[in-house]
């Protein structure tokens, strides 16, 4: 049985046609990574799966459940982490954390035991009594994770769970969040740091204007890059640098090719003839970032 | 009882609120000051008003502001994705909202025995019908989808202050005019007040029973149209 499965979802939102027909499967215990622009349809996807909204056409079932036939058990099985959301601010963390345990109709022991297990966890124990208007972002992400996971849940949602946050505290998110898929669970992920998705998922899908553009692996999905290599040069003023491929990224160019003897030849070439002074030259292999804007640049 | 845990969120959350304190406390004895002061009429008649006006106050003062202060504050969407549905949702803060009235209604009960009346007790389960009747209606309140808490006072003294004005609680049903006497019977709060006069000891205008009846219709059709209009309105507070 797969995690999480959808079937050709569609949903609209008055004139704006926000899903076209999604279709996509993660496996159990897989890091699935869910990227596209923004308004490309991400989150109205999380939505479906996790149950808040309904789907105009097609199924999606979470942990084998129908989140629209049985949308609490579907729900029961899930942590979720909004990307636009937050803790109650005049609660304390503890009574926050409480609320969605008997949300999830937990025990008020185990409760208690799971709440103060991931308080230490995640650092926070110590201000479990201060009301949550207090709290730094990074301490109420933190707060907002242990939510999510109060419930122990097999499959995770997670909607920029790093987003704006301070080194410590993004470093300790994304170790949990491996912890998590050590265990077997399920984590879905959507996020906008290509580092962060490249360095955690098994399996990426691009989204883009309500359609999957493509799902594979982070280094499968690299290797599609026209080339294998990309060159970054930068010169000492202002160039027009006239060679196939090249884009001009800030203040230096980047060219993806097959062949990088022959394109740093035809760099060094233009130098001299144009007189253009060479600040420096770099090879590396293509980012998933520069997979997923040539993947969306040749969706148009 | 997940309701439960949305109604104790409720009243820690919401209880205190600047538009819950003024709509639910100091309005309703503004108004019966305003009404008793320099006017001679008997106590019994002043004191089922001012418990009228106080249930009916307090317990459309909570129900209102819940969604849209959730809206306003991003803590909705993480609501809705845990396993309740939107009619437990609307029981928690039905709980809350009457927990509220019901507590407020202490108040000029307690006045009342201090004044030495002793209210007929058929006035205590007509407190906990209205107080859920209300409650429903404030929810129909904020059915309208915005994030703005002062959009949803605006729209609920829309409809309150008239009820207060047909209901009978400043002059009995009994001495409006014919189409005064019509306009009235559309409002909840009519039966609750003549509950009230009974349990004081005046004559009421309906028989008691009818009164009752009528309430609990009312409690129902809110609450069914409650949930319907929130089932919608929730998802486009997102």
């Amino acid at each position: 049985m797969m995690a999480i499965e959808a079937e050709d979802l569609k949903k609209r939102f008055g004139d704006v046609e926000a899903l076209k027909g999604v279709s996509f499967k993660v496996k159990r215990g897989e890091i699935f990574g869910f990227l596209g622009p923004n308004g490309a349809g991400k989150t109205t996807t999380v939505r479906i799966l996790t149950g808040i909204i309904k789907p105009d056409f097609g199924k999606a079932r979470v942990n084998g459940y129908d989140v629209v036939e049985e949308t609490l058990k579907a729900k029961e099985s899930i942590g979720v982490l909004p990307e636009v959301s937050n803790a109650y601010p005049d609660l304390t963390a503890w009574q926050n954390i409480m609320l969605i345990a008997s949300l999830y109709g937990m025990r008020k022991r185990d409760a208690e035991a799971r709440a103060n297990e991931l308080l230490k966890e995640f650092g926070i124990y110590e201000r479990k009594d201060a009301k949550v208007r207090g709290f730094s972002k990074g301490m109420k992400q933190r707060l907002m994770l242990c939510m999510a996971l109060i419930s122990d849940p097999e499959i995770l949602f997670l909607d920029e769970p790093t987003s704006g946050l301070d080194v410590q505290s993004a470093r300790m998110i994304r170790e949990k969040i491996l912890e998590i898929a050590n265990e077997r669970k399920t984590v879905f992920l959507t996020s906008h740091n290509m580092d962060e998705v490249n360095m955690m998922c098994d399996r990426i899908a691009i989204i883009n204007r309500g359609k999957i553009v493509t799902i594979d692996t982070p280094e499968r999905l690299k290797s599609r890059v026209g080339g294998s290599v990309a060159i970054e040069v930068s010169f000492g003023g202002k160039v027009e640098l006239n060679i196939e491929n090249a884009e001009k990224v800030g203040d230096k160019y980047v060219i993806y090719t097959t062949d990088p003897y022959k394109t740093i030849c035809e760099v060094v070439d233009f130098a001299r003839k144009s007189s253009a002074e060479i600040v420096s030259i770099n090879t590396r292999t293509p980012t998933l970032e520069d997979a997923f804007l040539k993947l969306l640049e040749a969706e148009g | 009882m997940k309701c439960l845990a949305i109604a104790k969120k409720d009243i820690m959350m919401y209880y205190l609120k600047g538009p819950v304190v003024i709509f639910g406390i100091l309005l309703p004895l503004f108004l019966f000051l305003a009404f008793w002061i320099g006017r001679d009429l008997p106590l019994n008649f002043l004191m089922a008003g001012l418990i009228s006006m106080t249930v009916f106050f307090a317990s459309t003062s909570v129900s209102p502001v819940i969604a849209p202060w959730e809206g306003q504050m991003r803590t909705l969407e993480r609501l809705l994705a845990c396993p309740v549905s939107t009619s437990t949702i609307i029981f928690g803060d039905i709980i809350a909202s009457l927990s509220f009235g019901i507590c407020m209604s202490f108040i000029p009960l307690l006045l009342a025995f201090c004044l030495g009346f002793t209210p007929n007790p058929v006035i205590i389960p007509a407190i906990l019908l209205a107080t859920f009747c209300f409650s429903c209606l404030g929810l129909l309140f904020s059915a309208y989808p915005t994030n703005l808490p002062s959009t949803v006072m605006m729209i609920s003294s829309l409809v309150r202050f008239p009820l207060i004005f047909v209901s009978g609680i400043f002059i009995p049903v009994q001495e409006l005019p014919a189409w005064g006497k019509v306009v009235s019977m559309i409002s909840p709060l009519t039966y609750f007040t003549d509950i009230a006069r009974d349990s004081f000891g005046m004559s009421p205008f309906l028989p008691i029973y009818l009164d009752f009846i009528i309430l609990a219709g009312f409690s129902i059709g809110f609450l069914v149209l409650a949930i319907k209009l929130h089932e919608h309105a929730l998802l486009r507070r997102l």
